[in-house]
């Protein structure tokens, strides 16, 4: 079983982060935290792309004389959609966690919930 | 060039195009927001309808965008289902639109009209996009548009807790999209391939269906969150009842449905043909979840006070309906499922725009208020009378034929879930005559009293009697959507 371990490690580290990111959501009482442990979340999923199309000493994914092997390119570009999202997803989540406070001074998810 | 050959990207760019025009026009004219807004949302709805008409010809279209073939490019592939399902997004859409004019004014400052437009055209290509898409992960690319939109939606009137219903909603519908961008890696792992039709020709030669199980079961849970499937409702209450009424109407009667076509589209034609015959180790928790959804969602219903709270957990009990019509598999429960999605569209969105009407003559939002109401409102109460007779299964509205179709695939499995169903329009009766009896039988006197002049200005009253209309006209004439639902159950049962 241990053996699994070292050729997989980029998927362990990615599954440890999607739970700390999913703990963070639940648990944690302060909203910015909460949007940490989104962020934190939705990085493991592009961490387990990025591994995904690692290949053991692979060039770039450009067309080179003499090259053969080259790391899946594929899984960069849905990386790179999936930061643009969450980007988007995180500046709103701001801007709404700003008007929040502005509006009832408090970021307690447990002060707010009794509102 | 041949225009016909572009619908299924014009469908959807005009919208886009238009979400930014607005925008940008707006920094010039504020009033002419509203009227961009209808104009692109009108042509769009045309295309969808050419679409449709297209599709009836040729069954399945495949548009490959920017010229570039799968699996390489993105395709979008357009069959019965996914014209069908534009054309309720396009023509309820434009009606939302249309309504939008006078609340909006009434509601949102004037300086938020362009975001306010721009959104709304954002929420509408996103939809349309993830129905046409054939592309696993640009499946995901639009519902995150979509998802997006509408968080913004829902805090945008910035009235008390609207900002926390939609910080609630973010947070459990980004983790439902993170799911579903998780699994499309796990599916590209197992395929290496994105384009759905490929998939489902590749499936079948994976040897372990366990990790291939994984991937299709993180599918389900992030879009059963997006459909608000019952143990993963928790958002759904408050953001739909915050939110402005056009906006509840989106929510309601459309973005929840992508939810429910995308489990469709994903069962049945990325996984069908791995899955045939072995259908029931996802069909069955999901047929128990949708069960537990018609009665916890019905049961709560009755005990709101609120008359949008109300109508927001009777969406969660009808996407039970719907996708107690997709977990059961047979050709008539999915009939009945599929004919639910364009009943259900039509019934919520005629009621929340009621609602919205009644919230915007008097101001009140309690069924106690609706005293009284049907002789100071009596279209308004005429059209609501209508659509619920439609969600609670009375015919001749379109409810009933809809919930026949389900009740007659329900039996063929188990009596339970024909008890369920039966037991869940029951629950309907009770919630919905309860505000029935109050606005035509209740002998307190009407609260509202202003009766001069007309009911409603003629941008709201014309999409209420039109959805109420078209709800008893679905009833009547129902051989018109079912043999077009049929051809599309056809297509995906034979996958």
């Amino acid at each position: 079983m241990i053996d699994l371990l070292p050729p997989n490690l980029p998927y362990f580290a990615s599954i440890a982060l999607l739970l700390i990111g999913l703990y963070a959501m639940i648990s944690k009482r302060n909203l910015i935290k909460k949007i940490m442990g989104l962020n934190i979340f939705s990085t493991s999923v592009l961490l387990f792309l990025i591994a995904m199309g690692y290949r053991e000493g692979g060039a770039p994914p450009i067309e080179a004389e003499g090259v053969t092997h080259y790391v899946n390119p594929l899984p960069h570009a849905l990386v790179l959609t999936g930061i643009v999202v969450a980007l988007a997803l995180t500046s709103f989540a701001l801007i709404l966690i700003i008007n929040i406070y502005k509006e009832h001074k408090t970021l307690d998810s447990e002060k707010l919930k009794n509102l | 060039m041949n225009l016909s050959l572009h619908y299924p990207i014009l469908v959807i760019v005009i919208l886009f195009a238009g979400a930014y025009l607005t925008l940008l026009l707006g920094l010039l004219n504020k009033k002419i927001c509203y009227y961009l807004a209808v104009l692109f949302s009108f042509v769009s709805a045309l295309f969808s309808i050419g679409l449709l008409l297209l599709v009836l010809e040729n069954n399945t279209i495949s548009y490959y965008v920017g010229g570039w073939e799968p699996p390489y490019g993105i395709e979008l592939t357009v069959d019965p289902l996914s014209a069908f399902m534009s054309l309720i997004v396009a023509i309820i859409g434009f009606l939302v639109a249309v309504f939008s004019k006078n609340y909006i004014e009434h509601e949102i400052p004037l300086e938020k009209h362009p975001a306010y437009y721009s959104l709304l055209q954002l929420i509408i290509g996103g939809m349309q996009g993830a129905l046409m898409t054939g592309d696993l992960f640009n499946l995901f690319v639009m519902t995150e548009i979509f998802s997006i939109s509408g968080y913004a939606l829902v805090a945008i009137a910035q009235k008390k807790g609207s900002l926390l219903a939609s910080f609630r909603y973010l947070l459990l519908a980004s983790i439902g999209t993170t799911f579903i961008l998780f699994s499309t890696g796990f599916i590209y792992m197992l395929t290496g391939s994105l384009n759905m039709e490929d998939i489902s020709n590749l499936l079948p030669l994976i040897d372990n269906p366990w990790v291939m199980y994984s991937g299709l079961v993180l599918l389900i849970i992030g879009f059963a969150i997006k459909s608000a499937l019952f143990p993963l409702h928790t958002w759904l209450p408050d953001a739909h009842s915050i939110a402005p009424s056009p906006v509840s109407v989106l929510l309601s009667a459309l973005v929840i449905k992508i939810g429910a076509y995308s489990i469709i589209r994903v069962v049945y034609t990325v996984f069908g043909e791995r899955l045939s015959g072995g259908f029931e180790i996802i069909g069955v928790p999901l047929s128990w979840m949708a069960s537990m959804a018609i009665l916890v969602g019905s049961l709560y219903a009755i005990f709101q006070t609120d008359i949008k709270r109300m109508l927001a957990y009777s969406s969660i009990a009808h996407v039970g309906y719907i996708l107690l019509g997709v977990s059961l598999a047979s050709t008539l429960s999915l009939t009945g499922g599929i004919f639910h999605m364009l009943n259900h569209a039509l019934g919520k969105a005629c009621l929340f725009f009621c609602a919205g009407a009644v919230i915007y003559k008097t101001g009140k939002r309690n069924i106690s208020d609706y005293a009284g109401l049907s002789s100071k409102m009596p279209i308004t109460m005429a059209a609501f009378t209508i659509a619920a007779s439609s969600l609670m299964g009375i015919p001749p509205a379109s409810g009933f034929m809809s919930k026949f179709y389900l009740g007659l695939g329900a039996y063929q499995e188990n009596w339970f879930f024909l008890a369920v169903i039966l037991i869940g329009s029951l629950f309907g009766g009770i919630y919905f005559f309860r505000v029935l009896a109050t606005a035509y039988f209740s002998s307190e006197k009407a609260l509202y009293v202003d009766t001069k002049g007309p009911e409603l200005p003629l941008s709201m009253l014309i999409p209420i009697v039109i959805l109420a209309i078209a709800s008893l006209t679905f009833g009547i004439l129902e051989d018109v959507p079912v043999t077009l639902i049929e051809q599309a159950v056809e297509l995906l049962l034979t996958k």
